[in-house]
């Protein structure tokens, strides 16, 4: 059942400054480009009545690289980073999570920090995140907080964020090492990732995330471990299998979950010696 | 010499839907007038005990079983399903109440609390006690010849549900007049139908007429479900005195309307050792859901085609619709055909496996050529083109090579041979006697017949048909928009005739105009003698001959044939079965526009993929659970390969110019051919959709 529209309430802030006020005042959706929430709200799942659109807050837009690190404002579209020269040279596996993420019109309204907030486990741009050590910037009307990403999940959709916070920009630090993105969708476009994994090998060293096999993403540090120790791959893939438990949904099932993210993995680290 | 016929000529729909100038049901808004929203059963099984209404009904039309003033059921076929629950629910999404309102969002947030006293249901065809129709077809006799056969080769093969996809979604409006009268205009394929149903619907005392509206899309899905919708429509148009408006969004047209019936088929089948076919008996079970609706008939063509198109002197085809607490299958593309081919062409080439054979020999030496008969008894003429469509397959994708060259790789190349009977079955357009109306204007004619255009060319094609008939220009022909009121009752659109049925009495009644104008123009004659309007009815061709209580002889006037190759690749890590290649050879007579006809087999090839491979209706407690085009993935551009498509010619002398019907036939043969592509890479595969986790399990195996 759609949400009737006539029982929202949107507010409109056109800086960065006024976001935060609003939000010190009263708790509201922060929205920007919306692609999951109109959905949502269509279907009707989506709870709240009162939000916040912070679309035009420019100062939120930029990707720049600072100190060697790699930042993504919040309000970065999947179509800048796309054309975004900073992150085709450090963040390659973001680049390809921007490609296959939706068409072309979510792509140009779909935001980095949009993904983050949403924190569907499926989110397609969370894993490269995940994987590069990278950490949300949070602010509000009184304080800023960093947070590493693998640390920004709680459970199924929720976060450490108050509701006077607001995601302002992702902070990626130098990756070293060669970067891996598989996305494995319903269907070859405009897909739900049954598995997604996005992945990092610098010599004997990985860092691996996975999105739809958990409520969060998730980091393998213990298939990471086994990797790093020298452990036979067949033996890293024991650890792989041990510390994920995929479910069965609509769109998969556990078992194909499990089996296409070992396959995915050991092709990462077959292929990128 | 034709001037436009064969010709690709400039659609007469093209510029309104090119330029979104083309209005369609929900585009149209009407002083006062309501949206309505349909109640419905949240069980799958079970008897209502009691409705409340938890909400302030104050501006609100509220429509139950007892406002119905005629009959409260759907005339179809069977008279079994009611508009609205009266106590008895058979399935989720059943309508029980209608609800009217000014204010979309008021309408929408009306709460209705319906409680029920639930009754085990059945979801398993197989384990259902009830059918709705039982079908036998004997030619020879199969248990003596199975027993005699060098080879006998079983298998069991199933589909699944699929849903249409049409891009617009059901919606219809329904106009009460001031003489009493209620017009529904809304979006579908067969405005006489929908006006049969309203009939009985609203009794004598309420005169009904039907307007089809400009209808984006059906497949099937808009052939019998809009006869539902409207009379909602007209229901709540009736009770509030005011236009009433019904679109469903994508969720609840997914969850309660009409989807491929599944289908389970059992072959056993004896053969020489050489490969020759000797006996064949085949087992067909269709899921039917909740209410017989068309049931009956798709699996009458589902077991009239289970044979496929081979020779074989004894055949016994046993065929059953099976009653389940899911909403009703019904109309699809194909209509049961692409579920029996599939058993058949996969069947086929499991058999060319345990014989050590190519599977193009193994079909060279079975297939129908004129002069044999068919598992009805019926003697194919000189237009049945099956070798030549399979020669020219093999040929043009050198497929004996790369059946060599790809093995023991990822890469696998299916085919699959099929044919499709165009028009009604048996008796029935002798049943319908369909007519079609032509009238004169001042420049040329008005054609004014209940076939609708759905997207597919129905306009183009009968105006190129008529214009040729007659020698006026195209530009000259005008075609109507189908109302009940003017138009002649050409039958419904469906079933491949709206070309070489419909279109065959359109150049009978131009020839006719033309004889009548006798060299003046039409303005001439206008001038001189006055109005001029030729209706014709379809004459069959003399020679069929078909038995309903036996199933046996002339199935169909003729069939249309078609041989598909697929080749794709299987992705080592994910299970993914990629398509490369498709290649459709086709004949269904001579095309009338060939860039249509293109576009026929282009966009039904393209739907067999998606039936093949990524459509997966998940059914939990008897509801759809993935009824969103984010789950239900249907095939987007990427997902689709490159094709070749070649037209062959073998004209049919009983339709226009010699076409035949070709609506339905591309999508029978995808799917057995990406099948028998998978088998060909090593996994066995016998169901569809073949999505990755059913290829893991099968290369677990």
């Amino acid at each position: 059942m759609k949400t009737p529209l006539s029982t929202l309430h949107l507010r409109r802030a056109t800086s960065l400054a006024e976001a935060l006020t609003i939000l010190r005042d009263e708790p509201r959706t922060p929205v920007a480009g919306a692609t999951d929430v109109y959905v949502q709200l269509n279907f009707g799942t989506h709870p709240a009545t009162r939000f916040l659109d912070i679309w035009a807050c420019d100062e939120l837009r930029s990707i720049s690289v600072r100190d060697d690190t790699l930042v993504l404002g919040a309000l970065a579209t999947y179509t800048a980073m796309l054309a975004s020269h900073a992150v085709a040279a450090r963040l390659p596996m973001m680049r390809e999570a921007a490609r296959q993420v939706g068409g072309p019109q979510i792509q140009n309204r779909g935001t980095v920090g949009g993904n983050i907030a949403n924190g569907s486990p499926a989110g397609d741009s969370l894993p490269v995140l995940a994987a590069a050590d990278a950490v949300v910037v949070l602010r509000s009307h009184a304080d800023e907080r960093r947070i590493p990403l693998t640390a920004f999940y709680t459970g199924y959709r929720t976060t450490v964020m108050r509701s006077d916070e607001l995601i302002v920009a992702v902070e990626v630090p130098r990756v070293t090492g060669r970067q891996f993105f598989r996305k494995v969708g319903t269907r070859a476009a405009q897909a739900i990732s049954k598995i997604v994994v996005a992945a990092v090998r610098d010599g004997s060293s990985a860092r691996i995330a996975v999105g739809s096999v958990a409520p969060t993403v998730v980091r393998l540090r213990e298939t990471e471990r086994a990797l790093a120790a020298s452990a036979s791959l067949d033996d890293a893939m024991a650890a792989l299998r041990a510390e994920i438990r995929p479910i069965d949904d609509i769109r998969s099932t556990a078992e194909y979950r499990l089996k296409v993210t070992e396959n995915v993995v050991r092709r990462f680290w077959l292929a990128s010696i | 010499m034709t001037q436009s016929v064969g010709k690709s000529v400039s659609r007469k729909d093209g510029i309104g839907k090119a330029t979104g100038a083309t209005k369609y049901a929900d585009d149209v808004v009407l002083p006062g007038m309501l949206h309505g929203r349909t109640i419905r059963s949240t069980i799958p099984r079970g008897t209502v005990k009691s409705i409340r209404f938890d909400f302030d009904t104050t501006g609100f039309t509220i429509v139950d079983h007892r406002d119905i003033p005629g009959t409260n059921v759907v005339a179809l076929i069977r008279d079994d399903q009611p508009y609205l629950v009266e106590t008895e629910v058979q399935h989720v999404a059943e309508p029980i109440l209608l609800l009217a309102h000014a204010d979309r969002d008021v309408l929408f947030a009306a709460k209705v609390v319906i409680e029920y006293e639930t009754l085990e249901p059945v979801y398993d065809p197989l384990a259902s006690a009830v059918s709705f129709k039982e079908i036998s077809i004997e030619k020879g006799g199969v248990v003596a010849s199975l027993a005699g056969a060098e080879i006998v080769v079983e298998g069991e093969y199933r589909t699944g549900h699929q849903e249409h996809v049409y891009i617009e979604t059901n919606g219809v409006y329904a106009v009460p007049e001031e003489d009493g009268s209620i017009t529904v205009h809304g979006s579908m394929q067969c405005p006489f139908y929908a006006l049969k149903a309203l009939k009985g619907l609203m009794g004598p005392a309420t005169p009904v007429r039907v307007v089809q509206t400009e209808t984006g899309g059906g497949f099937g899905g808009k052939e019998e479900y809009p006869s539902m919708i409207a009379g909602h429509a007209a229901l709540l148009a009736m009770k509030s005195g005011r236009p009433v408006k019904i679109i469903y969004d994508r969720v609840e047209d997914m969850v309660a309307t009409t989807k491929r019936h599944p289908s389970i088929v059992r072959h056993r089948t004896g053969l020489t050792r050489a490969g020759q076919l000797i006996a064949m008996d085949v087992e067909v079970i269709i899921d039917g859901g909740a209410y017989a609706t068309l049931s009956e008939v798709v699996l009458s063509r589902g077991s009239i085609h289970a044979a496929g198109p081979y020779r074989c002197a004894h055949t016994h085809i046993r065929a059953r619709a099976m009653k389940t607490n899911t909403p009703p299958n019904g109309a699809f593309r194909g209509f049961g055909a692409p579920q029996t081919e599939f058993a058949m062409e996969v069947h086929m080439d499991r058999i060319a496996e345990q014989l050590g054979m190519c599977p193009v020999a193994l079909r060279e030496m079975n297939a129908l050529v004129p002069g044999d008969t068919t598992a009805t008894g019926q003697t194919l003429r000189r237009d049945a083109s099956a070798l030549e469509c399979l020669r020219e397959a093999v040929a043009r994708t050198d497929f004996i090579r790369k059946r060599e060259a790809y093995r023991g790789t990822s890469k696998g190349i299916g085919l699959a041979l099929f044919y499709h009977g165009a028009g009604f079955t048996g008796a029935g357009e002798e049943r319908l006697r369909s007519r079609a109306r032509l009238d004169l204007t001042g420049r040329g004619v008005r054609i004014l017949v209940a076939s609708t255009e759905i997207g597919q060319g129905t306009r183009t094609m009968h105006a190129q048909i008529v214009s040729d008939a007659m020698g006026i220009p195209y530009e000259d022909v005008e075609v109507a928009m189908p109302d009940t009121a003017v138009s002649a009752d050409s039958g419904p659109t469906v079933a491949s005739r709206t070309c070489m049925v419909v279109g065959r009495i359109l150049e009978r009644c131009a020839q006719e105009m033309k004889a009548r104008l006798a060299g003046r123009t039409p303005a001439e004659y206008l001038d001189t003698v006055g109005p001029l309007s030729v209706i014709l009815e379809h004459v069959p061709p003399p020679w069929i001959n078909w038995d309903d209580d036996t199933y046996q002889g002339d199935a169909y006037p003729t069939y249309a044939w078609g041989c598909d190759v697929v080749e794709l690749e299987l992705d080592p890590d994910t299970y993914e079965a990629r398509p490369t290649h498709v290649t459709a050879v086709q004949e269904f007579g001579r095309p009338i526009h060939p860039a249509l006809a293109q576009g026929q087999i282009e966009g039904g090839t393209v739907q067999g993929l998606g039936f093949a491979l990524l459509e997966r209706v998940v059914m939990r407690d008897g509801a759809m659970a993935n009824p969103t085009l984010t789950n239900y993935t249907i095939p987007t551009t990427l997902d689709t390969p490159a094709m070749d498509i070649v037209m062959l010619e073998n004209h049919y002398e009983g339709g226009p110019f010699g076409a035949k019907g070709l609506g339905e036939l591309p999508i029978d043969g995808p799917a057995p051919a990406v099948v028998n592509a998978i088998r060909h890479i090593g996994l066995d595969l016998r169901s569809i959709p073949a999505i990755p986790e059913t290829l893991l399990t099968c290369a677990s195996l």
